[in-house]
This record gives structure tokens, sequence and C-alpha cells, in this order.
């Protein structure tokens, strides 16, 4: 609470500072929590549908919070060719996740981004800033290993 | 007067104002161009692309979004066009699901509309690639239904929860996965949607939609709940009432409603109504034919005398209705103890600015609240008494009106303002004054005004200079500055008005509080003008009309004094009236208790909740010996009855109301009532006629509004085909006026025309002490209305915020130990009821909630009251909570 009184005390307060909060707001959580979005909407007077509109405009943001390893799965053009989309189940049956989510045990989060510029290695994902290239679905389940 | 442009459409020639769009000169003059994303009083939005039309030099226009000009020349149908428009309808269709006879839209949807007339055909759609549409259902409201796989992204709805500033919806997410969504997608009962319905009524296709059954036919009335006094379309199917619709060509809400107008209706179709007329015997409610119910009442009232009977008027009852009871109980029970529920909600208004300025009404009118360049919202939580009121309030806001906020709540207003007074409760008299301080030392008086049109500044002037700073800052918990801008602002708008309600006048300073309001007014000179004034929203639907039919113990009809008007009223009622003054409300229940008062007539109430300090009203019905309670349903206050009448509800009867900018409307009948219920009227009519007492011929209700208009000059000009259309504000003097907009044009109608500086004083009754260290503040919930008579009947509203809880800061929960959910004891010194907490995050610490449909509640208010209005100080009590 006290962080967050900080960043929104930088502001003034105005509809226009709203992205730049937001921004802020992630940057110090990783995510943007619901009640924080609710006092960003009372310090500005927006409501809080609007903001959420404005959020979920920008793939910047994100509503929950990343899990210990942040998988990225690529869908550029080389990789959706090469069936990124396969991934993506794959991946989603595994974790028992839906594509931006969190593990409810917050071992694992799962976005799909454009592409990650290394497209010669289709198709690929990424797993805390590491790539792992020419990746098979039968590969998936060692590669995110889950507890018990 | 606006210019009027001429332009040709496809070869006619059309006219039409200046200003207006393209799609609009078509649409006026019934030519069809299609559209989705338009609709007529919301703003053009140009996102569908449907309407474009191609312009003399071949460039393609929305007709929506591009004024016209005069001998622009349009064309709306080319092959151009179509080929255009039948790609963005494939585009639509394909992105749409639903199967189109079982949509409850089918015959008026929009979409369907534009498919056939471009002829859409397999052919356009099988080429499309297939579409993944989110088709999840939000069936999480209990009115109405929100289809995503239908919705075609034109963002009416959107639009129409922005004007309403609720903003609970908007377009989230982006590109393909664009859809319509609340705050973290949740579900919309969970949001912070406030159900009213103006986005079902904008949706062009079957993406939100009512629940509720498709009427066969629609009666035109006003919606009887709150003063507001919004005119509806009665929907109706055989018998029974099942929809409502805003009626868009009245001028009160131009056809916007709340959830109570639009969804809250049908009580009146419940299985629970009175359906018969009732006698207690032996402890037991026996059916019985309305010939002995009457004679048995006429019997009975016989033997009591003038002061030892009373009855209580309805603000729910139509004008003529109270009318009779007043003249009732003047005529033929030959006494003056006669008031209504105004005792506990607009009392000190009455007294304070009759005595101010001469009348106790709101002095401007609704819609000029549009045009205030600043509003003083004060001791009103307009979203949730006075929505469609407050609908217009932040209408106002987004064209540039500044709004202040007085209130110790944080209320959902607080986000549309721009100052924010956070005073403790119960300080508004020093808040006031010390407003009144800052202009006065700035020097933003209105000194014309003040020399031409009132009387007494000179000594306000003094008592505010003896003022001290200090002692305003300490009393209100507000900084001097803070105290100064508001002071400026109001003061420097060149028209200010101020609205206020219940948080003003249920103190027991309430009267003081309204001189208080009445001198900011007069000092800057906000009245007898367009968009100014000091406006008392009323709390009830015809509260304004129960006043004005004289249903108080000391005022005739048209609020003639029974000691100047005694001789007029003997004359045409054709006898001999009472001379002493009648019991106020609270006092009708102390004699009762007493023994004093024998007989009770009450019409349409419920004062065993209502009331203040509620014991002593439970022991007053049970000392009474005759109580007759005339009612739509069984109520906790029938229970005491003696006899029990069954009454018409406003949808089985005609009549008029008068809502509180003093509109006199119509209502009409439109369904059967139960069983043997009867209007009010008729069954004071035939209780009087029994008693052998003539004046009570009446076949009618327009019969008893003539005699009415013969007795109150404000209402001389009207008559029922005057007021179909839209209503009338009184006074109306003559038939050819056309009624009064604002009030004090040309003078106050005090006796020498003057207003006048009355000098309020700073008395405060309860404070918080050790034995009892927090606040209670009682109010009205949106979702529930008064003691839930009409409310409960309705399955749907109980979905909405818990109106049973006690609400606290949270910062106080954690002092106290206690959490949302656990149950304290409220304890004040006059009781104590057990509480569900609630945490409300908008309450000042110290300070609790508990809404008046919560019955106990008024086991803790104290009945003390106002001196001068005699208005029990319900708002504040002081509480201890016990956790349980």
């Amino acid at each position: 609470m006290q962080r967050l009184r900080k960043i929104l005390e930088s502001y003034q307060g105005k509809r226009e500072d709203i992205i730049p909060v937001l921004q802020d707001i992630q940057k110090e959580y990783g995510y943007l929590p619901e009640n924080a979005l609710k006092e960003l909407s009372k310090y500005t007077g927006v409501s809080e549908g609007q903001i959420y509109g404005i959020a979920t405009f920008y793939a910047q943001f994100r509503f929950k919070p990343k899990g210990g390893k942040h998988v990225i799965v690529c869908t550029g053009t080389a990789c959706h060719v090469k069936g990124s989309d396969q991934i993506i189940d794959t991946i989603q049956r595994h974790l028992k996740i839906k594509e931006g989510d969190t593990t409810p045990d917050h071992e694992y989060s799962l976005e799909a981004v454009g592409c990650i510029g290394c497209c010669s290695l289709a198709p690929c994902i990424m797993i805390n800033e590491k790539v792992i290239s020419k990746i098979k679905p039968r590969q998936i389940k060692r590669l995110l290993p889950q507890k018990s | 007067m606006k210019r009027r442009m001429e332009i040709i459409l496809d070869g006619q020639r059309i006219r039409v104002d200046e200003g207006k769009s393209i799609l609009d000169a078509a649409l006026e003059n019934n030519i069809y161009i299609p559209h989705l994303c338009f609709r007529p009083g919301l703003d053009a939005f140009g996102a569908c692309r449907l309407c474009l039309v191609e312009t003399l030099d071949g460039r393609l226009v929305t007709a929506c979004e591009t004024p016209v000009e005069d001998g622009m020349q349009v064309i709306s149908d080319s092959d151009r066009l179509n080929r255009i428009r039948r790609v963005i309808a494939s585009l639509l269709i394909n992105g749409h699901v639903g199967d189109c006879l079982k949509c409850p839209r089918s015959g008026e949807c929009k979409l369907e509309d534009i498919s056939s007339y471009l002829g859409i055909n397999d052919e356009d759609l099988t080429k499309l690639r297939e579409f993944k549409i989110d088709d999840s259902i939000d069936d999480s409201n209990p009115f109405f239904l929100k289809d995503n796989g239908k919705c075609i992204l034109c963002g009416l709805c959107v639009q129409s929860c922005d004007i309403i500033g609720v903003n609970a919806i908007d377009f989230t997410f982006r590109g393909a996965k664009t859809k319509i969504g609340t705050f973290m997608d949740k579900p919309l009962i969970d949001s912070i949607c406030v159900s009213c319905g103006e986005c079902v009524e904008t949706c062009p296709v079957g993406a939100l939609v009512k629940k509720s059954e498709k009427p066969s036919r629609e009666v035109k009335t006003v919606c009887p709940y709150c003063g507001v006094g919004c005119g509806i379309y009665l929907g109706i199917r055989g018998d029974r009432i099942v929809s409502a619709r805003g009626d868009p060509e009245n001028p009160v809400n131009n056809g916007r409603l709340c959830v109570k107008g639009r969804f809250a209706l049908n009580f009146v179709n419940s299985s629970e109504r009175l359906e018969k007329p009732l006698i207690k015997e032996d402890n037991e409610f026996k059916e019985v034919e309305w010939d002995e119910a009457i004679a048995f009442i006429a019997d009975k009232l016989s033997k009591y005398n003038g002061d030892e009977f009373a009855a209580i008027a309805s603000a729910k009852c139509t004008n003529e209705e109270n009318y009779l009871l007043q003249k009732f109980t003047r005529t033929v029970m030959k006494s003056n103890n006669i008031d209504h529920c105004a005792r506990l909600c607009h009392a000190p208004s009455l007294v304070a600015l009759s005595e101010s300025l001469g009348s106790g009404a709101m002095t401007n009118s609704i819609n000029e609240l549009k045009k205030a360049s600043c509003i003083l919202a004060i001791g009103t939580n307009t979203t949730e008494t006075h929505p469609v009121i407050a609908y217009k309030v932040i209408e106002a806001v987004k064209n540039g009106s500044k709004l202040i906020v007085v209130n110790p709540t944080r209320i959902e207003l607080v986000r549309h303002a721009d100052i924010y007074l956070r005073n403790k409760p119960g300080t508004d008299v020093p808040l006031i004054l010390g407003m009144c301080k800052a202009i006065i030392e700035k020097n933003l008086i209105d000194h014309e005004f003040m020399k031409k049109r009132t009387e007494g500044f000179e000594s306000f002037k003094e008592y505010v200079y003896d003022l001290e700073w200090d002692e305003i800052e300490s009393i209100t918990g507000i900084s001097r500055d803070k105290i100064r801008e508001a002071a400026i602002l109001y003061a420097s708008s060149p028209a200010a008005s101020i609205i206020y309600a219940m948080g003003i006048t249920q103190h027991f300073n309430g009267t003081d509080n309204v001189f208080a309001l009445s001198n900011l007014a007069l000092l800057t000179g906000n009245l007898g003008r367009a968009n100014t004034g000091i406006n008392p929203l009323r709390g009830q639907n015809n509260v304004q009309g129960a006043s004005d039919m004289g249903a108080l113990p000391d005022l005739y009809p048209g609020y003639q004094s029974i000691d100047d008007a005694r001789e007029k009223f003997e004359k045409k009622w054709n006898c001999k009236l009472p001379k002493e003054k009648g019991l106020i409300l609270p006092k009708i229940f102390e004699r009762a208790c007493k023994g004093k008062i024998k007989a009770l007539y009450i019409m349409g109430e419920n004062p065993i909740l209502s009331e203040a300090d509620i014991n002593n009203v439970e022991e007053a019905l049970k000392s009474i010996e005759f109580l007759i309670v005339q009612d739509i349903f069984p109520s906790e206050t029938s229970k005491f009855a003696d006899v029990i009448l069954p009454a018409c509800s406003f949808a089985e009867k005609d009549g008029t109301f008068t809502n509180t900018e003093r509109r006199v409307q119509l209502i009409k009948s439109a369904v059967r009532p139960p069983g043997d219920a009867k209007p009010d009227w008729w069954i004071i009519c035939k209780i009087a006629e029994k008693m052998g007492v003539p004046g009570f011929e009446f076949e009618n209700p327009r019969e008893i509004f003539d005699e009415i208009r013969e007795l109150v000059p404000a209402y001389g000009g009207m008559s029922y085909k005057r007021l179909e259309n839209g209503g009338i504000q009184w006074p109306c003097r003559s038939r050819d006026d056309p009624g009064t907009v604002f009030l004090y044009k040309d003078g106050f109608t005090r006796e020498n025309g003057r207003a006048k500086f009355i000098l309020p004083s700073f008395r405060l009754f309860e404070t918080p002490d050790e034995d009892y260290p927090f606040i209670l503040i009682t109010g009205r919930s949106l979702y529930q209305y008064h003691t839930r008579t009409m409310t409960s009947k309705i399955k749907g509203l109980e979905e909405f915020k818990d109106w049973k809880s006690l609400e606290m800061n949270p910062i106080d929960g954690e002092k106290l130990g206690v959490r949302e959910g656990d149950f304290v004891l409220v304890k004040s010194r006059r009781g104590s009821v057990k509480a569900k907490v609630r945490f409300n995050e908008a309450l000042m610490e110290g300070v609790t909630f508990m809404s008046f449909h919560f019955a106990p509640v008024n086991r803790l208010t104290s009945s003390v009251r106002d001196p001068l209005s005699g208005m029990p100080a319900l708002k504040v009590s002081c509480v201890d909570l016990i956790p349980q």
C-alpha cells in the first residue's frame, strides 16, 4: 500500500497520467494488481472499467503475477508456420493453465508473443530469458517439470 | 431559433436544422440509411461505417458524423456504397453467433434489418474464413443477459454507460480479441454496474437483452419510486406488468431510468397483494365484503371526537387521495391531526425555505442542473437516492460545470467532483457559514441583489464576522483554505445551484442547516434566476404533492394557514372546521401512548419501521383502540390493525403525482386491481358517505382534481388534459399559464417580497463519547426502497448490495478485531440490534452506516426532534459496537 501511495502521489491524478502510472505499478509489482487499479481509479476519478479497458489494450501490461519460470512462446510467422499453435496447446494441457495465466503454485506462467527474433531456429520458446530452439511438443514435459 | 438547411438526398430535397448530421436529416424525413452504431440522443461514433454516403465530389463520408451544409448533395444508395456495406455487414455477421428465430431481439435487431436491406446471402458469407467467436454468456445480472457472441462492438452500450457516469463497461483487449467487458472481466453483478439497463435499451442486437417477457401493450404513466418522477411506459401482457421503459418525450428523464424504474415494477403482480377487506376478530383477520367493512368503520369512527382521531397520509398515493384524506380528517372527523412522512424528510426545508424565501419546494428545475456552472451537492448521495438526477449532474460536469461535493462519506459522486469537502457528520452549519464568511471576506457578494431583494443582511454579516476560523476548522475538520476554495468557486460561478437531501434535514438542527444554505444562495444572488437555486431533492414520488394537498396539521391545501384561510375553506366545504392546530407525526404516536389518540387511519404508510425510535411507535400502535390500515400489501404495521383495507397500486388507478421539481404529472390505470382492491380515493369517499357527511360524491379522480384546482391557486390553471404531455410545474394559476420553471423571478413570496437572512444556530445533538464512541449514519440504498414493502417483492433486487449490514471503515474493523461477515451488536442509548459487518473504505474512521431499509435500525435512532420542524434526528446517532 505504501509503495502504491508513493507511485500515485508522484502524479497529479489526471486522466492522461494513467498509462505512465500503470507502467510504474507494473515495474513495482511485476504485474497490475487488482487493488492497485482500484486505488488508481479513486485517485484519478476514472472508473475501474475504463482503466481496465486502457490496460488491456496494451500488450505490455499483465494482470497476474509472473510464475517462477516465465514461459514465452513465439508466435511470429516462422514459428507459426512451424507449429507454434501445437506448442501452446501442449503447454496449456501440461500446465493446466491458459495462455496469459500463472499456475496456482506460481511455478510457471505462460505468454504468447510476436516474433522474438530467432526465426531460423523456429519454433522456439523462452524460459526466463533463455531461448530453447526447434522445440517439439514431446519435449515439453521434460522442459517444464512439475513438482509431485 | 436554429437555421433550417436544405440538402438534396438522392434527388429529394429535405430540410433540417443547422448542426444536424446527414443521418439525422434522413431519419427525420423517414429515409433509411443503414446504420448500427448510431442512436438518436447519443453522440455519433462512426465505428460501424455502414452509414457511408457519397458526396457530389465522390468522397465517401459517414452520414452520422458529417454535419449538413446548405445545398449539399448526397447519394445514399449506389453500387459502390452497397459493395462496401455488404463486406462490412458480412464480416459482422461472420463474427456474430445466434439463431435469429430464438433471439429475444428478433424483429427489432438492426443487424437483421441491414442484412435483409443489403440482401446478404450465403455466397457473401461462405467466402469468409471461419472466425472463432467468444460466445460466452454473462447471466449474472438478475434483470438482463450479456451474450458476447452476439456483440458487434458498436459501442452504444459503452457510450450509454459513460453518459450516466458509471463506466462499468468499456472496450477491453485489442484487435480480434476486442470485447465489451467489465473491470478484470468479472461478471456484471460483481462489477460497478448499477443495473440501470440503459445499455440494454440502446443495444441494436441481441447482445444485451432483458430477461423479462415481452409486453403485448404499453401504458404511459409515471414511476412510483423516488421523487424524480420519471415518465415511463409500462409494458403489460395480459393483466401483468412485465416490463418498463423510459418515456423519451418526458422532460424529467428523457427516457432514462434507474434499476428500480426499469426492472422493479412488477411488485404490482405479486401474489401477496391484499385482495379483500379484513376485520380483526379474536386476534385473527377475517375476510369481509366492502359493505361490511365500510359500515364497521363508519360505526366505529363515529364514536370518536376530533382530538381522539388522527390520520397519516401517504406520499405514495396520488394528490387526489391525499386531498381527500385531509378533507375527511377535517370535515368528517373535525380534527387537524393529519400529517405524512415529509415530517421525516423535508419538514425542515418546508419550514426554513417558507420562512426565508416563501415556499418550501425546489426553487429551480431538474433540467436546469445541466446548465448550472457550479453545483453544490451537500448531504445528498444522489447516485443512490435520485439516480436520474445524478445522471444530469454528471452530464453537467462532463459539459464543464464545476461540482462541489460535501459529504462525510466518499460517495460515488466524489469521483466526478472538482472539490470534495469531507466534514464530520452533523457539522454542516459551521461549514456553510464558513463558506459565507469566506465570501464576505473576499467581497464576492451580489450587492445589488442584496440591496433590492433581501433583508437582514447586516445582522447576518455581523454574525458571520464573529465566527472564528479556528472554531470552524475544529468543528468541521476541514481547513479554512479548503472551505475558502469551495466558497470562491461557488460564489464566482455565474449560475450556481445547490442540491441537498436527507444529509441536511434529518438532524436535530435540520432547519438551521437549511437556513444556512438559503443564506449562502442569497449572499451570492443565486436565486430567482435560471440554473441557480436551492433545491431540496424529495424522497418519495408524491411527497411534494402530499404537502401541497395540505396533509399537514397546520396548513390547508396550497399551504394556506388554518388560522387565516379557515373561513375560505369552511365556505367551500360547507361546514365548520376545527380551529386548533393538529399534531405532527411523531406527536401522534406520543399521544397515542398516553391514550389521547384513540383512532388512527393510516393510508399507505409503514410507520413501525420508518419512524425514529420505533420502540415507542410499537407501544403506540398497541394502545390505539381502533386502527385502520389501508395498503397494497400486508405490512409490519398492518399486524396491529383492526381493519385492513386493500388499496390499488399506482398502476391500477388514475390521478396525479407531483415530483420534486413541482411538476404535476398524470398517472394512468394500466391493469385490473387484484381481487377486490379499490383506489384509496374510492375508499375514503365510501366511508365519508356512510358516515353521512356530504362533500365526497366523486365519481373519478378528475372531479377531485377539479375541486383541488379551485382551492389551491398554484394548481389553478391545470387540468388533466393539460397535464397529458409531460405535466406542468406549479405555480400555474390560469388556463394560459405555462407553469413555472423556476421560482421567485419577480419577487419572493414573503409578505414584503424580500427574502430574509435568518441566523442559524450551531447546536449539535449527540457527539461520540466514551460510552458510545461511533457515529451511526442512516441512509438509502439504490436497490431497495424505504421499508421494502414494494422492493421486497422483487427477487432480483436481493442479489445486490447487502442492505442488512453495518458498514464501517476497515481500519475501525481492525481496531475492534472484527472481520467482514462477523456480527456485532450495535448499541445506542435507545436500543440495540445485531448486524453483519461489511467494510466500506468510503466511510470515515469512527463513522458507521446502516441502510434504513433494515427494519430494526430505527430501534437505534433518536426521537429527539428539531424544535423548529419536528424532524427527528434520524441521520446521526452515537453507538457502541460490541463484537459477537
